[in-house]
């Protein structure tokens, strides 16, 4: 079996968790044009090397991020969100 | 050496004759360069000679002929799909694949099934019965069938009700079929070749020369080649090429897997699919069942086999036919397929004016072998994209308009 460590809960067998997509910057919904939101929606860099994705532990709904090398699926690192994301974003809201 | 032979080996009627020309230097420049040497680019390089008559091409493959994804399939064909768009693209790949082999001189051991896809629950009989509507209406056969007539056409399928996913309805398709993929490809190559077509194979592209926006010449490892057109038909290494020319794609690289048993003898006419239980199967001229189930659960640039993939084909396999516990797994394998959003194809042109695109196929596209490759021949000579492939091209995700066709084209996601 393949091990994934899950921050919160440790070696679990990759079968337990759900790849939830690369982890990309989103641009501020109400301050953006239609094609960069098309591009953020739609589009990857599905790169050949060392990449960072979310992933998430199906059995506790807990989210966090894996850097893995999408070429010899080597589990490089897993780390909670709050290590990347150490920051409130505050988008700017169209006022209405 | 018995007179006999001697006598043939000197015969003028029976030439020595190779099935490809020998690999020659590469020319400093060609009119359309493709780049992927698989099913889609051989169809594409024979389209441009027979329907164009353009033959200055070069097909150039990075590894062995056709060893990518055109190997790896699982050879089904057929044109039961969801959406319009769908159903009369893969359809004219239907006419196309029927009278191929004639038009080859060369057996794909193409073979007329039934197509049948099993539903287990109410919300796959109504997408049987929506894709039942759609292909009728398009002219294409299929229909809603019940567990009697499902037991005419399959009798070795477990129809009992008293089980967890009972088959209560199928999505019987008559034109579903099965042919040999290596053959689909040898034979565009065959006669892509005959036609003037060169064939560079363990040639890697390793980049292109962009010049107000147009590409001037195409970087390869044994040397660079001046191009006027160039086409990217390399699924499972689509994005890496099109960064090649700074373009992102709508695709995750998954692996898809597959497997054969040892070969028995003929039991299994139609070929099987059943969504609800992520599992596909038909037995193949020489015997094999030739199996697959969902794509990997996330994306990886490699080609290896799980025992994940075998434990979940396998149990829902014997649900479907338990006499087949006592057969053995001769060989696992897998493809890497460009998955879209909308399990449709990526198609057309690219920001770049004088580049091509063919990719997005997913676990959809050897069938689409034959129309993939004349689309493209077209799209390439005459700069326009015809009618039939543009609901698929790249600005549709732009305006969201995705052709929706996962209920038909996948299982198990």
């Amino acid at each position: 079996m393949k091990l994934m460590h899950c921050p919160m809960n440790g070696p679990r067998n990759i079968s337990e968790f759900v790849y939830g997509g690369e982890v990309v910057e989103m641009p501020e919904p109400d301050n953006c044009t239609d094609q960069e939101w098309a591009d953020y929606i739609f589009m990857e860099n599905n790169s050949k090397g060392v990449v960072y994705e979310w992933w998430m532990h199906v059995p506790t709904s807990y989210w966090f991020i894996a850097e893995r090398n999408a070429e010899t699926d080597e589990i490089v690192k897993t780390f909670p969100s709050a290590e990347l994301f150490n920051q409130r974003v505050d988008f700017n809201v169209k006022k209405q | 050496m018995p007179w006999s032979l001697l006598k043939l080996g000197f015969n003028k009627q029976t030439p020595l004759t190779r099935h490809f020309p020998k690999r020659c230097e590469l020319k400093p420049e060609y009119d359309v360069v493709i780049v992927g040497g698989g099913g889609h680019g051989l169809a594409a390089a024979y389209y441009l000679a027979k329907d164009w008559g353009i033959t200055n091409v070069a097909v150039l493959e990075k590894g062995y002929l056709a060893g990518g994804n055109t190997a790896r399939n699982t050879t089904i064909i057929r044109s039961n799909y969801l959406t319009q768009e769908g159903v009369r693209f893969y359809d004219e790949s239907i006419r196309l694949f029927k009278d191929l082999s004639n038009e080859f001189d060369y057996n794909l051991m193409y073979s007329e099934r039934g197509h049948l896809t099993l539903a287990h629950t109410d919300a796959a009989v109504r997408t049987a019965r929506w894709r039942a509507e759609v292909n009728k209406h398009l002219g294409v056969d299929s229909e809603v069938v019940y567990p009697d007539e499902i037991a005419r056409l399959c009798p070795q399928l477990n129809l009992n009700q008293d089980v967890r996913y009972p088959i209560l309805a199928a999505l019987y398709h008559p034109p579903g079929a099965i042919a040999r993929h290596d053959g689909v490809a040898w034979g565009y190559a065959r006669v892509a070749t005959t036609r003037g077509v060169e064939i560079h194979t363990q040639t890697e592209v390793t980049g292109f020369d962009i010049i107000n926006d147009r590409v001037v010449a195409v970087k390869t490892n044994r040397g660079n080649i001046k191009c006027g057109q160039v086409l990217q038909a390399v699924s499972g290494m689509s994005s890496v090429v099109a960064a090649m020319i700074g373009l992102k794609l709508p695709i995750k690289t998954i692996p898809l897997q597959a497997c054969v048993t040892e070969p028995v003898k003929p039991f299994l006419d139609p070929i099987i699919v059943s969504g609800s239980l992520h599992v596909y199967v038909s037995q193949s001229a020489r015997g094999e069942l030739v199996m697959g189930a969902s794509a990997d659960p996330y994306p990886l640039y490699s080609t290896r086999s799980t025992l994940e993939f075998k434990e979940e084909l396998m149990m829902h396999l014997l649900a479907l036919f338990p006499f087949i516990g006592k057969l053995r797994v001769l060989r696992q394998w897998a493809g890497m397929v460009d998955m879209t959003p909308d399990f449709s194809p990526v198609m057309g042109l690219t920001p770049i004016g004088n580049y091509y695109i063919d990719a997005g196929w997913g676990t959809w596209g050897f069938k689409a072998t034959p129309v993939s490759g004349k689309c493209m021949a077209e799209t390439i000579a005459t700069g326009k994209v015809p009618d039939l492939i543009k609901p698929f091209e790249l600005e549709r995700f732009y305006r969201f308009e995705q052709v929706g066709e996962r209920g038909a084209a996948s299982v198990g996601y």
